[in-house]
C-alpha cells in the first residue's frame, strides 16, 4: 500500500489501527462528533493531596491511557515522579500520550517499557537513549506521532482518550485554579495541556507553589481538575528554557537568516498586516532581527506572530511592530514574562493553535511560517523526525500544522558535517512537499515548482540565487558525496500522522 | 614502508577527522569510530586505505575517530600522520599530493 508521497505502509498494521493512507494537505469539510469526558461531581473541597502516591493509587489502573505536558521541557519532574510511582505500584500494559517527550524522561520511560508498564506511546517526538531504545525494536507496538495540531486533533474526536493527565503546573490554589506565569519553574503558555485539562476523564495536578484561592488568571480552571497535589519541584527552571536568547555569529546561519528575510520582504506577502511564525534556533532569530529591521525600513506592522515564542518576538511587540502574540508554547523565559506583563499577549490552546478538525485553526490564517528540517527531498517533502541513520531523533512539532502558511520556508543548510540536508529522498516524510513553498539554503533557494507566482516574485533578485532542487541535491552530494543506503528490518516501530490522522509514513526498526 | 613509531594527526572537531597510525602485522586495519558510519563508513575506509597504499604501506593498525569529516580532509590527515609515522615529516613525499 502506497500513500500520495509515494510511501509504502505496511498493510497489516494499517487494518489492525484503522488507518487509511495519506492523501492531501487538503482537510475538506468533515463533519464529525467532539468527545466529552466522564465528570466525577465534587464540591472541590477533597481534591487537595499532599500524596501523590495516593493520588496515583487512587487514579491509576492496568490498560489506561495517562498524559503528562512538555513545557517543562528538559527541565520536567513530574513524568519522572509520576512513572516511578506506577512502575512500583505494579500497573500493566499503559498507554502514554504526553504533547511531546525530551531526553529528561527517556531512562524511567525504557524502564516502564521493560517492565511491560507502558506499552504503547504516542507522542509529538523523542530523542536520545529512548529513540534509540525504539528504533531497535525495543517496544512491541509502534509508536504514533502526531503534530501538535493532529495530537489536539486525536484528543477532541477521541482517537485519543485520555483517562488520567497529570499536569505539572508552577502555581495552584487547593481547587485547580493555574497558570504557567508565576512561581519557580515558570514556562509561560499551557497550551499544549490546556487540551488534557479539558479532555482528560481525570484531571491531576502537581505544584510546588499553593497559592491563596482563588488563583488568576486561571489558564486551568477549578471546573476541570479532580485533584491538586503538592509536591516539593515540579521543575528545574534552569533547565525549562534556553536562557537568555543568544544571538547567532556563525556566518552561514546569517547568510540562511539574511536570505530567508530577502525571501520574505519580496514576497506578496509582505504587507501591512501579514502574519508569521519562527521557530526557536538560530536562524530563526536571526530572521527575526532582520525582520524587525526589514518592517522598520519599509513601515510595515505585522497583525501576529504564533506559535512558539521567543524573546526576540515579543520584543516586536513591546515596540508595536507586531499586533499581537498569539502563544502555545515559550522557548525562553522573557517571552514567558511577557505574558503576563502585557495584554497584547494571548496565551492558545493547541486546538486554537493548530488543529485541523475545529471551526478554525489559527495556522490556516498564517502569512508565512519559517520552519527547520533535517531532510528535505526533490519533492519537498520534510523529514523532522528521524537521523539519517534512521534512528528517531526528532519531533514533529507544529510542523506539519504550519507549513500550511501562504508562503512556507524551510530553513536549512545544504549540508550538516558528512550530512547532505537536501537528499534525492527524505529517510520519513513528515510534512509534505506540497505544503512547502520555498527553500532556502546558504547556497541559494529552490522554490516549489507549483509556485510559479514566486518563481516571478524572487527572479533577478541581487544575492539571492535560484537554483532547482534537483540543483541543490547534486551540489550537496557533490560536497559530501553518495552515501550507503540504510539497512532496516522488516517490522515498523513507529507510523507517522499526517495533521488529518491519515498515514504519511512509517518507520521501520533499524538493523 | 616501515612504520617506525606511533604518530596521530587530526582532531575532535566538528569535520575533522583525528587518525592514529602504529605498527601492524596483518594488512591496514582500520578501527574507525563515526556517527557517519552506516553512511559513509566503507568510503572512509576506502580513502585512509588508498592514501596508505600510496606510502606503500602494506601493515598497519589505524585507529580513527571521525567527526564528519569529508574525503578531503581524511586524506590530508591521512597523509599528515603517515609522514609522521615513518619519521619523514620534513621531507614531504609530493607525488602523494
Amino acid at each position: 500500500m502506497k500513500n500520495n508521497v509515494q510511501r509504502e505502509l505496511p498493510e497489516d498494521l494499517m487494518k489492525q489501527y484503522n488507518y487509511q493512507p495519506y492523501e492531501s494537505t487538503e482537510i475538506g469539510e468533515p463533519v464529525y462528533q467532539k468527545v466529552a469526558p466522564k465528570v466525577k461531581v465534587s464540591t472541590g473541597d477533597d481534591k487537595y493531596s499532599e500524596s501523590l502516591a495516593e493520588i496515583v493509587k487512587k487514579t491509576v489502573k492496568d490498560g489506561m491511557t495517562i498524559s503528562f505536558h512538555h513545557h517543562f521541557r528538559n527541565g520536567d519532574y513530574v513524568v519522572n515522579k509520576v512513572m516511578r510511582l506506577i512502575i512500583d505500584n505494579g500497573i500493566k500494559d499503559l498507554t502514554i500520550a504526553p504533547s511531546s517527550l525530551t531526553g529528561a524522561m527517556n531512562d524511567i520511560l525504557i524502564e516502564a517499557i521493560q517492565k511491560g508498564t507502558v506499552t504503547n506511546i504516542t507522542s509529538s517526538g523523542m530523542r536520545g537513549s529512548l529513540g534509540e531504545f525504539v528504533s531497535h525494536g525495543g517496544m512491541e507496538n509502534p509508536v504514533i506521532f502526531r503534530s501538535h495540531g493532529g495530537r489536539a486533533r486525536a484528543i477532541e474526536e477521541g482517537s485519543i482518550k485520555i483517562d488520567v493527565a497529570f499536569l505539572g503546573v508552577p502555581n495552584a490554589d487547593k481547587l485547580g485554579n493555574a497558570n504557567g506565569m508565576y512561581g519557580k519553574a515558570v514556562f509561560g503558555s499551557l497550551g499544549y495541556a490546556l487540551m488534557d485539562a479539558q479532555y482528560a476523564q481525570q484531571v491531576v495536578l502537581l505544584t510546588d507553589n499553593v497559592v491563596p484561592y482563588p488563583n488568576t488568571p486561571a489558564s486551568i480552571k477549578q471546573t476541570q481538575v479532580d485533584y491538586v497535589v503538592k509536591v516539593d519541584a515540579v521543575g528545574d527552571p534552569d533547565k525549562i528554557g534556553s536562557g537568555a536568547t543568544r544571538f547567532t555569529k556563525d556566518p552561514k546561519e546569517l547568510k540562511i537568516a539574511q536570505s530567508v528575510n530577502e525571501v520574505i520582504v519580496n514576497s506578496p506577502y509582505f504587507k501591512d498586516g501579514f502574519s508569521f511564525q519562527t521557530g526557536s534556533g538560530g536562524a530563526a532569530l536571526a530572521v527575526t532581527r532582520y525582520l524587525r529591521q526589514a518592517m522598520l525600513d519599509n513601515q510595515i506592522k505585522a497583525s501576529f506572530a504564533l506559535g512558539g515564542i521567543t524573546k526576540p518576538t515579543t520584543d516586536l511587540l513591546e515596540e508595536g511592530l507586531v499586533g499581537r502574540v498569539m502563544d502555545v508554547q515559550d522557548f525562553d523565559k522573557g517571552a514567558a514574562e511577557s505574558m503576563h506583563s502585557n495584554q497584547m499577549h494571548q496565551e492558545i490552546d493547541a486546538s486554537w493553535y493548530a488543529d485541523p478538525y475545529n471551526k478554525g485553526a489559527m495556522v490556516d490564517q498564517l502569512d508565512v511560517a519559517i520552519l527547520s528540517a533535517l531532510e528535505i527531498d526533490t519533492h519537498f517533502n520534510v523529514n523532522v523526525m528521524s537521523g539519517s541513520d534512521g534512528v528517531i531523533r526528532g519531533a514533529i512539532g507544529g510542523h506539519q500544522d504550519a507549513a500550511n502558511a501562504k508562503l512556507t520556508i524551510i530553513s536549512s543548510p545544504l549540508t550538516r558535517g558528512r550530512l547532505a540536508t537536501v537528499v534525492p529522498e527524505v529517510t520519513t516524510v513528515v510534512t509534505p512537499g506540497d505544503s512547502i513553498d520555498v527553500l532556502v539554503t546558504e547556497y541559494g533557494i529552490a522554490i516549489n515548482p507549483a509556485r510559479k507566482d514566486l518563481q516571478e516574485a524572487f527572479k533577478d533578485l541581487p544575492g539571492l540565487p535560484i537554483y532547482t532542487i534537483e540543483e541543490l541535491q547534486k551540489k550537496a552530494e557533490k560536497i559530501v558525496g553518495t552515501p550507503a543506503p540504510i539497512e532496516y528490518n522488516d517490522r515498523t516501530v513507529a507510523l507517522i500522522e499526517y495533521r488529518d490522522g491519515t498515514i504519511i509514513d512509517s518507520i521501520k526498526e533499524v538493523k | 614502508m616501515e612504520i617506525k613509531n606511533t604518530a596521530i594527526a587530526g582532531t575532535l572537531e566538528s569535520s575533522d577527522i583525528q587518525i592514529m597510525l602504529s605498527q601492524g602485522n596483518n594488512g591496514i586495519e582500520i578501527e574507525l569510530e563515526s556517527e557517519v558510519k552506516a553512511k559513509f563508513g566503507a568510503q572512509i575506509n576506502a580513502v585512509i586505505t588508498e592514501t596508505l597504499k600510496q606510502y606503500e604501506i602494506e601493515n598497519a593498525k589505524v585507529k580513527a575517530v571521525d567527526k564528519g569529516a569529508l574525503d578531503c580532509v581524511i586524506k590530508a590527515r591521512t597523509i599528515t600522520v603517515a609522514q609522521r609515522a615513518l619519521g619523514i615529516a620534513d621531507q614531504p613525499a609530493w607525488e602523494v599530493f
